[in-house]
């Protein structure tokens, strides 16, 4: 699974680290960026779902 | 004395300071959505009220018709001054871009997750002394001696000013969002805190010190230092947004598990729930709403919507929605699926959410470990504010 977050679109709610914390970077800023190049472990693609489906601004997306 | 003419048509007159609707916002939110999603009144001013999610969103995005410049939900006899008191009002809250771009920038560092977690050992530190001095006390008002005491005394910290001052800047900060609709009262507590931040600047162009005030003092902007109503304004605002608004979720969410034994055993069982249940506790009781003010002409959704009329993020009903939100009326404490909007939607996303989410956490954690059962002493006693920010003011509860 390979998951990106739309750098237009997220608004720095943090709300895919706070429930993915290894899925995802937020920078001072508050911008996220997917980690390893969007590639997801094995294992956490739930939490990579739950990351998608809580996000107020559908910034992220699976590739 | 009612502040508020009886409401007989929540479609066309509707009344965010009625005192029913303070009590009980969600049962109208719920009624306007069937027969009148984007409710109006012409009680202070001609206002729009929108109740759908997909609306207030829609709205929050649209930052070229609905401008941030006058974002006061009750304003002074339906009308601000033209000329706000500091030139740039609040910036970035009152600001739309260019101007909010680069001051949003200038204060996101500060509230950053990383930063914020160097905030959390302070305010567990309170929290648990807070719960100390009233936890065998067998009743206590947990609005005011537990919930207003965190958030001040947090952002005192941020912004650097004294912390002894905290019951000072709650009175202020009540002034000007509780009691808006007294012109006395706000421009009171709007000026005192405006001259307590001119001498806070005064003082800290001789001695800067590490925290923000003099950090925004020190900031060059283009080549020159920032204009320093920006500064003021900026620092107003910090204060201004962190305490009213925080205290109230904190406050809200104490009175929910103080009615639903149910929830509550439930986060003292599986304290692993606090995130996603502070997410929820959020959702079903968001605190803020703010105002827009139309640019030009515009038809939304079949409303007309004339220039210079406002129209209220209802993010709290978007919140409630049950086209966007799964048995939207229930606190699910671990709700899987929770876009909400609390702290807004947009480019003025929540500037302290990272901060606001910490110190709610930190307040039921502590609270909770140290005082697992208690209920409401009586409902009847319980008061709530409304307008800008809904929360409970008087809160007492029995402890067991
Ligand atoms: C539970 C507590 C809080 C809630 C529900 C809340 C809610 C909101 C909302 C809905 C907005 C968007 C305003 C708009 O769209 O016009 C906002 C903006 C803002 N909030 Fe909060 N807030 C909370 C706590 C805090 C705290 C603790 C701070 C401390 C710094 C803060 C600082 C700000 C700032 C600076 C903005 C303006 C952001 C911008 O315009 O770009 N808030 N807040
Ligand atoms: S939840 Fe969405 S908007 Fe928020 S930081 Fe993550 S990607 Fe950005």
């Amino acid at each position: 699974m390979r998951i990106r977050v739309d750098p237009d679109k997220c608004q720095g709610h943090a709300r895919c680290y706070g429930l993915a914390p290894e899925l995802f970077d937020v920078d001072d800023y508050g911008l996220s960026t997917a980690v390893d190049g969007g590639n997801v472990p094995p294992g956490l693609e739930d939490k990579a779902r739950l990351a998608i489906a809580n996000c107020p601004e559908y910034a992220i997306e699976e590739l | 004395m009612a502040r508020t003419q009886p409401v007989e048509r929540w479609e066309t007159d509707f009344d965010v300071l009625d005192a029913g609707y303070i009590a009980d916002p969600f049962s109208v939110w719920d009624r306007l959505r069937g027969t009148c999603p984007i409710a109006h009144t012409e009680r202070r001013g001609s206002t729009w009220l929108p109740t759908r999610y997909e609306d207030v969103v829609a709205l929050a995005h649209d930052v070229e018709h609905f401008s941030s410049q006058k974002i006061a939900v009750i304003p002074l006899d339906g009308d601000e001054p033209e000329e706000p008191v500091l030139a740039y009002g609040l910036p970035p809250i009152s600001a739309d871009p260019p101007l909010h771009t680069w001051t949003r920038r200038l204060l996101l560092p500060w509230f950053s997750h990383r930063r914020v977690e160097g905030y959390e050992g302070l305010t567990r530190t309170l929290c648990a002394g807070l719960v100390d001095s009233f936890a065998s006390d067998g009743r206590v008002d947990a609005a005011g001696r537990y919930a207003q005491q965190i958030p001040v005394r947090v952002i005192a910290h941020v912004l650097g000013v004294p912390p002894e001052m905290a019951d000072t800047f709650t009175g202020w900060v009540r002034d000007v969002l509780e009691f808006a609709d007294d012109p006395e009262r706000r421009a009171r507590g709007g000026d005192a805190l405006l001259d307590f931040f001119v001498a806070e600047v005064a003082r800290r162009k001789t001695e800067p010190g590490e925290d923000l005030l003099s950090e925004l003092l020190a900031t060059e902007v283009d080549g020159a230092p920032m204009d320093e109503a920006i500064v003021l304004g900026t620092a107003a605002l910090v204060l201004i947004a962190g305490v009213d608004t925080t205290w109230s979720a904190i406050g809200s969410s104490l009175w929910h598990l103080a009615g639903h034994p149910d929830d509550r055993r439930r986060l003292v069982a599986e304290p692993e729930l606090m995130p996603l249940a502070v997410e929820e506790l959020l959702r079903a009781y968001s605190p803020v709403t703010m105002a827009r003010v139309v640019v030009e002409d515009t038809e939304f959704q079949g409303c007309p919507m004339h220039a210079g009329d406002k129209v209220l993020m209802n993010f709290p009903g978007a919140n409630r929605d049950p086209a966007a939100f799964e048995d939207a009326d229930r606190v699910v404490l671990d709700r899987a699926l929770n876009r909400h909007v609390a702290f807004g939607s947009g480019i003025h996303r929540c500037a302290g959410s990272n901060l606001a989410r910490m110190e709610l956490r930190v307040a039921l954690e502590e609270w909770l470990r140290r005082i697992p059962e208690f209920h409401l002493a009586d409902d009847a006693e319980v008061t709530w504010a409304g307008g800008q920010v809904r929360g409970p003011r008087s809160l007492p509860v029995v402890l067991s």
